[in-house]
């Protein structure tokens, strides 16, 4: 049977497995959206602006691991999607967004809704495609989905014309077996003399340390960490896009590393004398001053793109590899090995640590302590919200203050239950982010945890929520105010609290929710906290925006000293420094 | 220092876009560009002449190689090599100028009333000091080709 070009991608991607397709209809698109009316293979999800569309579809892929699906129109269809695809894009997850583009006979001549969509796109995808001939619309599905997700994943752009999805062209549909691409191959196996030089120096280490990123949650590898450091039994920090790829109940975590990481993960790290660094970027989030940099450590450094490697801190034993071959290549290397690991060494780098966690560690039960001041303190929440949901829950954020204190609070058992925009920072990510994760899980608690600033770049999505019926939990931390720019400008302008505030301007946050047609909670009283995320939880089926007032005055410690600091050195407190 | 980077790529439309764009995105400078088809028309090879050190360079690769349509990059500076460039230069008769541009392997490809106009080509270094020589004076247009380059001995750029 023949097929239109619209019907061509629609099999193509139920071919690929695809569930649901976030998207946003207009005039380039409408062939296409036609064909998606004809078919049921794929769900379609309209949400109500197109960065809603991409973060969703991100949002579905870190939680499935599977590439996530957009769809939108030309022009200002596919300009909204950029912010979505940057987001993808830094933090390696893998998108296809497929973007109606106007009539090829029509491109250039500054057509109606037209922009040129590779060209915008073209410094935040992994690859984009446009369509030429129609009858190659299932070749290029087909080779988007494997260039998004082998290799460092990441998003793919496709561009299809109006013309190519005419209904009344039809053509057989036609791909090869196999993707063969003569430009890409993405499969890497560690080299093993790397990984015998590796397992050499973690194996006569004093103060080794576990350094573990995203990387090793998009690659599947959380077990063969557990598994590698049965033997190592070293302190493990992980990364902001790393955490709960390592159980932060074992007790050899020490907690997130970085810009807001633990006391004993960041001291952990500048003592040490070997830092194993897995599927990790070694961020500016993460090294403050480069130069500074763990001065005594040798620097082993796992990661799929070369390019990763050697980038800010120069690593003494590359190892370019899929971090689950590299993990397995190098567990079996060490239990090969006849070198003894000094456990006397040790161990009492484990007690040091022990030590650094007692001077200056994050308090974990600030729920139970009482203290004079009626406000509540925005750590709390997360304290609550944890307890809540038994630790259980699929939990997204925004940008800011909130997501800190959920990274250092909310303690994450399980790889991509934690998603949140670490590269790009984008604020509006977490409601959309929830809507993907609700429904790739939707029998499982899903929170998005956000701020009253992050929540109003993408709250035209509690619409969405309604539609279909998400009932997701979202903890608004209300501080009246752009939390962390207010942190900075208290820290480092003197207080001036340029355009930061808006407290006499915020909607009714109740009201707002119950207009969409949810329920919406306002909380003020520390005594009313748990009681009402309790309630909130308790109505599983329905949407729940539960809006807790906080103490503006809250900063996120630690904080990492800039300029020209190391990591060791931290404010620990307002106005104390470590 | 300057670098000389070959570059092995699919001949396809955008293909190009992508390899300069990442140049100004990592925050690096074009100094020459030259490209044309290879093989079966279905490559094409470029050379790519900037500046930077060994580490600006190490990084500059390492991101080519992870554009999709790029099939092999090479820092033609790491090892000997090979390297001109061609040049074309139309200027009012003058015998100095014409002098320099024979010196370069240099032909002439018309001389009317008005101006002569002369190609030449060799090693870029040459081509910078050559035009130093040249001057202002009695000159219309210039145009350079930018590197290309090989490496020396058994080394070459291929799937």
């Amino acid at each position: 049977m023949k097929l239109s070009g619209g019907d061509l991608l629609l099999r193509a991607l139920k071919e690929e497995g695809v569930k649901f397709i976030f998207g946003y209809p207009g005039g380039a698109a409408l062939h296409i959206y036609d064909s998606i009316f004809k078919q049921k293979a794929c769900d379609h999800i309209l949400v109500r602006h197109e960065q809603g569309a991409t973060h969703a579809a991100d949002g579905y892929s870190r939680a499935t691991g599977k590439p996530g699906v957009a769809l939108v129109t030309s022009g200002p269809g596919a300009t909204n999607a950029i912010t979505g695809l940057a987001t993808a894009y830094m933090d390696s997850i893998p998108l296809v967004v497929i973007s109606g583009q106007v009539q090829s006979h029509l491109i250039g001549t500054d057509s109606f809704q037209e922009t040129d969509m590779i060209g915008i796109s073209r410094p935040i995808v992994k690859h984009s495609f446009i369509v030429q001939n129609t009858q190659d619309i299932p070749r290029i599905i087909q080779e988007a989905f494997h260039i998004a997700t082998t290799g460092r994943p990441g998003p793919v752009v496709i561009d299809i014309p109006k013309d190519k999805t005419d209904p009344s062209k039809l053509y057989e549909y036609k791909k090869p077996k196999e993707v063969s691409l003569r430009s890409y191959q993405p499969r890497v196996l560690p080299h093993p003399g790397q990984i015998k030089k590796a397992c050499k120096n973690i194996l006569s280490a004093e103060r080794p340390v576990i350094y573990a990123g995203g990387g090793v949650i998009l690659g599947n590898a959380h077990k063969e960490l557990m598994a590698l450091n049965k033997l190592l039994k070293a302190p493990v920090t992980n990364t902001l896009m790393g955490l709960g790829v390592y159980p932060a109940k074992d007790k050899y975590f020490m907690g997130m590393l970085g810009m807001h990481g633990t006391y004993q993960a960041n001291m952990a790290m500048h003592n040490a004398d070997v830092i194993i660094a897995i599927g990790a970027r070694f961020d500016d989030r993460i090294t403050n001053t480069p130069s500074l940099f763990a001065p005594n450590a040798r620097i082993i450094h796992i990661d799929v793109d070369p390019a990763s490697i050697s980038k800010i801190i120069n690593a003494d034993i590359p190892i370019v590899g899929q971090v689950k071959e590299s993990l397995n290549a190098l567990i079996k290397e060490i239990k090969r090995s006849k070198i003894k690991i000094d456990t006397e060494a040790l161990e009492s780098w484990n007690q040091q640590i022990a030590q650094w966690r007692e001077k200056h560690g994050l308090d974990h039960e600030l729920y139970l302590k009482k203290n004079k001041s009626q406000m509540i303190l925005p750590q709390v929440v997360v304290q609550e919200l944890y307890h809540a949901t038994n630790g259980n829950a699929w939990v997204t954020s925004d940008v800011g203050q909130h997501q800190m204190f959920v990274a250092q609070y909310y303690h994450f058992n399980k790889p991509r239950r934690w998603v949140n925009s670490g590269g790009l920072g984008t604020m509006g990510f977490g409601l959309p982010a929830a809507m993907g994760v609700k429904l790739a899980f939707p029998k499982d608690e899903v929170v998005c945890v956000t701020g009253e600033g992050s929540i109003q770049m993408c709250i035209q999505e509690l619409s969405t929520c309604l539609q279909y019926n998400l009932p997701i939990k979202i903890i608004n931390i209300n501080n009246e105010a752009l939390g962390m720019v207010r942190q900075w400008q208290d820290m480092n302008y003197g207080g001036r609290h340029s355009a930061s505030t808006y407290s006499d301007s915020l909607p009714n946050f109740v009201k707002l929710a119950e207009s969409y047609g949810h329920i919406g909670m306002k909380v003020t009283k520390k005594e009313d906290l748990k009681k009402t995320l309790d309630k909130a939880f308790s109505m599983k089926d329905r949407l729940v925006f539960v809006d807790v007032y906080v103490d503006p005055n809250e900063h996120v410690y630690p904080m990492l000293v800039a300029p020209n600091g190391s990591m060791k050195d931290m404010w620990i407190k307002k106005n104390i420094k470590a | 220092m300057k670098r000389i980077i070959s570059i092995l790529i699919e001949n396809k439309p955008g293909a190009l876009a992508r390899v300069v764009g990442l140049f100004h995105q990592r925050g690096y400078n074009i100094e020459t560009l030259n490209v044309g088809p290879v093989f079966d028309g279905s490559y094409s090879r470029m050379t790519v002449t900037t500046r930077g050190s060994e580490n600006d360079v190490e990084q500059i690769t390492k991101q080519i190689n992870k554009i999709i349509d790029v099939i092999k990059v090479s820092d033609l500076t790491e090892g000997e090599h090979h390297e001109y460039e061609f040049i074309m230069v139309k200027f009012k008769h003058n015998e100095k100028i014409q002098k320099i541009l024979k010196k370069l392997n240099g032909r002439i490809h018309e001389k009317n009333k008005h101006a002569i106009v002369m190609s030449a080509w060799s090693t870029s270094s040459d081509i910078e000091i050559a035009i130093k020589a040249i001057g202002k004076a009695n000159l219309f247009e210039i145009v350079r080709s930018g590197s290309i380059g090989l490496h020396e001995g058994e080394k070459v750029l291929k799937i």
